[in-house]
């Protein structure tokens, strides 16, 4: 592999890290006060149907964007409602907003748009546009760090920006604030954040309208960034590798970003080469595409090592049985 | 305010309860309770176990809502709607199962919930300071920067107590402080407490064990199922008097038993050793015998290897060394180290944790009554099929002969109390007549009028001739019931002595570590 293709894999490992990241810190938030999440997916996809259906009406990325916020809070909400309010079942709550948002973006896109389940393409201000930073062309003759700094660090969209960011941001609200302490607390152990006077609901509902706001950044971003509409289960189990790594991060921030880098490298490998060949035998498109979600599973699996989860993750809080 | 709270007996009441009632769904915990401690006593609660006293007190801590009644602090009526409230109120409180976050360190939970702003560091250091303060004036150091989780249950205690100063606390209620300390470590406790009295705190001291109330408090209340029904002065009691108003009847405080004849050694126990997943050494050489008609107490503070050692005995945990029942040697890490071997071999086993491994809760009580011995030919109709009615009419016999109460085999395991569950298991397993029974923590939970009948069971079943391995971290129990005692201390035996030439004082100080003379 030549330099300019290492480059080329490199950069596109961060733009497919990118969605992978923001819904894995939106997870993180959630599972960190005890709510699991496994419902990452559904609200990714809701926030890419209503930004994308949004930007396409009003030409704006910007109202997009909300949108896409909107929608996924709004479907965080119910989690929250179903979770913390009504304390029901996380995963039931979890499996059925993926179901209300994959059936329902395709319905709604129909019957809006009638484009077979998608959104128009979207052109000029209704996406995100790459953002060249400072001297990147100046510099780029520069051997190895010109091409690193104009092809790999500059000429991404905002939302790439602010995902690596948000790993610092969240690093700090987590470990350095009073939010960061309760929450923290109150995924091991609800009845210390209770007795010491603090509303565990209101800690709870916090991290999940978090965990919204992230996966309508993530959603948005496949959308309006990554792509230029919305198309059926563009997803593709993304919230799904974004719990995956959320687990192997051992629901930690930097650790996350390793993780979805990780995962972003297989699934840039996975586009680029389509075909490769093993001892002669020419492997399948389909199995490179499989590789990252094979990872997944064997992560699952527990190759990871012991991941002590949030002790009181996904059970309800409930004082009088 | 502390001023004058020495002196306080003729200002208002540090605490006026009135006609507090809480009902757990159909269960009444609290029922018209009135209560009134005054400032600067240390005021003694005491009651058999789900008397309501905890849920009285979190009522006015605020984890739960009273669904009647009225709380006044210092003479002025207040509403406590959370903790906060209570907080505000002056009031803290050391809960019997400690609310700590285990992962973080002591001075992040102190601060938890009392931060001074929306950033750490500030607090966290000015926690450290007035930790600092607290510690030299009360005894109570602990260092800021450990981790609860790597903290014994002690020093977890002290963390609690920490917490509840750092709020500035004027009433400090604690609820079953001994249940998880040395004698050693309760009596640095009870200074602690005389202590803080002495500055102006008042204290609730809740409690099963009628000697602390005796030696700590000015004033004692007594509960019986949701009720309130005695305040008096420590001095002018008895612990008699008060077990009696606590059960509504006279009981027997002391156990009765004839001395122990000991004839063939039954259990054998050479150089056991058990190392768990984390690979921490939890038995390290443990080498006991158990003789026919004779109770072994294992004594120690929770969490120092005697669950292991049960374990490993009733087959629920591998470990390596050697066991022998009748000299015959028993499978410790094989395929033959299962419950069921072990019944066979004459083995009965009556786990610590009842509810979790003593039972299935939500099944009858009659299917709870064969567990274990679902394959003895004389339980089926045919090979294979359970004989139902058979095994639900010797329920009923058996559950007549312990005296559960009700006697009902159809009732789920879950819908007795303590003391009876208990007995549904110790029925199981007495009445197989094994030749070594395993006992743990018989009485925990369990009502003072139950605990009377459970030691007799266990005494008649050694002068029937049978081995009993007895583990229990009541001292009380196991001074009274065995003949001779081991005490275990980080998994070891720090060393044996006959019951009827060791006391309190040199088991407290066995338990501890410190190494036992040569028995
Ligand atoms: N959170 C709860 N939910 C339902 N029932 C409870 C709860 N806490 C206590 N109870 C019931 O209330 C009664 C009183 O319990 P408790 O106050 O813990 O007694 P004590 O502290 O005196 O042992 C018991 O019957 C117990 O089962
Ligand atoms: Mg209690």
């Amino acid at each position: 592999m030549d330099f300019p293709t290492l480059l080329q894999v490199l950069d596109s490992t961060v733009r497919l890290a990118t969605p992978l990241l923001l819904a894995c810190l939106a997870g993180l938030f959630s599972e960190r006060s005890g709510i699991y999440d496994i419902g990452l997916e559904g609200k990714m996809l809701a926030a890419a149907f209503c930004s994308a259906a949004t930007a396409a009406v009003t030409g704006s990325v910007w109202l997009g964007l909300l949108a896409g916020i909107g929608g996924s809070m709004a479907l965080a909400g119910l989690h929250g409602l179903s979770a913390i309010t009504f304390r029901g079942n996380q995963l039931i709550s979890g499996v059925a907003i993926n179901f209300l948002a994959a059936g329902l973006t395709v319905v709604l896109a129909q019957d809006w748009f009638h484009q077979g389940g998608r959104t128009p393409s979207l052109l000029g201000g209704a996406r995100f546009e790459a953002i060249a930073l400072p001297f990147a062309e100046t510099l780029r003759p520069v051997p190895v760090l010109g091409p690193v700094y104009a092809e790999l660090i500059s000429g991404h969209t905002l939302l790439v920006y602010v995902a690596a960011l948000l790993v610092p941001a969240s690093w700090w609200v987590l470990y350095r604030t009073r939010f960061g302490l309760r929450l923290r607390a109150v995924g091991e152990n609800p009845e210390a954040v209770d007795t010491a006077g603090v509303s565990v609901q209101a800690t709870r509902y916090a991290a999940v309208a978090i965990c919204g706001l992230l996966c309508g950044l993530a959603g948005a971003y496949l959308a309006t960034a990554l792509q230029a509409g919305f198309s059926r289960d563009m997803t593709a189990g993304r919230g799904y590798i974004a719990l995956a790594a959320l687990i192997f991060a051992k629901w930690r921030p930097w650790q996350a970003l390793g993780a979805t880098l990780l995962f972003g490298l297989l699934q840039a490998v996975a586009l680029r080469y389509q075909n490769i060949e093993l001892g002669g035998v020419g492997l399948p498109v389909q199995v490179m595409d499989a590789l990252p979600y094979i990872l997944t599973v064997v992560i699952l699996a527990g190759f990871v090592g012991r991941a002590i989860p949030p002790r009181a993750g996904g059970e309800p809080y409930v004082k009088e049985r | 305010m502390a001023a004058d709270a020495g002196t306080g007996t003729s200002s208002a009441p540090a605490i006026e309860l009135r006609c507090i009632s809480k009902a757990f769904g159909p269960v009444r915990a609290n029922r018209d309770i009135s209560l009134v401690v005054r400032r600067g006593t240390i005021h003694g609660i005491v009651g058999e176990n789900g008397a309501g006293k905890s849920t009285l007190m979190s009522i006015l801590y605020g984890f739960y809502k009273a669904d009647a009644g009225e709380i006044l602090i210092g003479g002025r009526p207040v509403q406590i709607g959370d903790s906060q409230d209570a907080i505000r109120a002056g009031i803290g409180m050391v809960f019997q199962h400690f609310k700590l976050v285990e992962p973080f360190t002591v001075l992040e939970n102190v601060i938890l919930g009392t931060e001074d702003g929306a950033l750490l560091k500030p607090s966290l250091a000015k926690a450290r300071g007035t930790l600092r303060q607290l510690a030299a004036d009360y005894e109570l150091e602990v260092d800021p920067d450990a981790r609860i989780e790597d903290l014994g249950v002690g020093m977890r205690q002290r963390v609690e107590i920490l917490k509840a100063l750092y709020r500035q606390a004027d009433i400090l209620i604690l609820d079953e402080p001994t249940g998880v300390l040395t004698p050693a470590e309760a009596d640095h406790l009870f200074r602690i407490l005389e202590n803080l009295k002495s500055q102006g705190k008042t204290i609730i001291l809740i409690t099963h064990k009628l000697r602390e109330i005796m030696a700590a408090t000015d004033t004692v209340s007594v509960m019986r199922r949701g009720e309130m029904t005695a305040t008096l002065r420590t001095a002018d009691t008895s612990p008699a008097e008060l077990a009696e108003l606590m059960v509504g009847r006279k009981v027997l405080l002391r156990i009765d038993k004839s001395p122990a004849r000991p004839g063939r050694r039954v259990l054998e126990i050479e150089k056991l050793c058990v190392t768990d997943a984390q690979g921490i050494a939890r038995l390290s050489d443990v080498s006991l015998s158990v003789r026919a008609g004779e109770i072994l107490g294992i004594a120690g503070v929770a969490g120092n290897g005697q669950s292991h050692l049960l374990e490993v005995l009733g087959g629920m945990r591998p470990a390596t060394g050697h066991v022998r029942i009748d000299g015959k040697e028993l499978d410790l890490s094989g395929p033959g180290c299962d419950g069921r071997s072990r019944r066979a071999a004459g083995i009965a086993h009556v786990p610590e944790d009842r509810q979790r491994e003593g039972l299935i809760m939500p099944f009858h009580a009659w299917e709870d009554s064969v567990f274990g011995y679902h394959s003895d030919p004389a339980l089926q109709s045919a090979p294979g099929l359970m004989d139902n009615a058979r095994i639900r009419s010797r329920a009923g016999d058996q559950m007549a002969r312990f005296d559960v109460r009700p006697p009902n085999p159809d009732l789920a395991a879950q819908s007795f109390s303590g003391g009876n569950q208990q007995k549904l298991v110790l029925a199981r397993e007495i009445e197989r007549n094994p030749d070594l029974l395993l006992v743990g923590q018989p009485t925990r939970g369990v009502d003072i009028g139950a605990i009377e009948f459970i030691h007799r069971r266990i005494l008649e079943l050694r002068d029937a001739g049978k081995a009993v391995l007895l583990v229990s971290v009541e001292l009380d129990e196991i001074l009274g019931l065995s003949d001779r005692i081991a005490v275990m201390c980080g998994g070891r035996i720090m060393g044996e002595r006959l019951a009827s030439d060791t006391d309190e004082t040199e088991l407290g100080l066995m338990m501890a570590g410190m190494k036992g003379k040569a028995a």
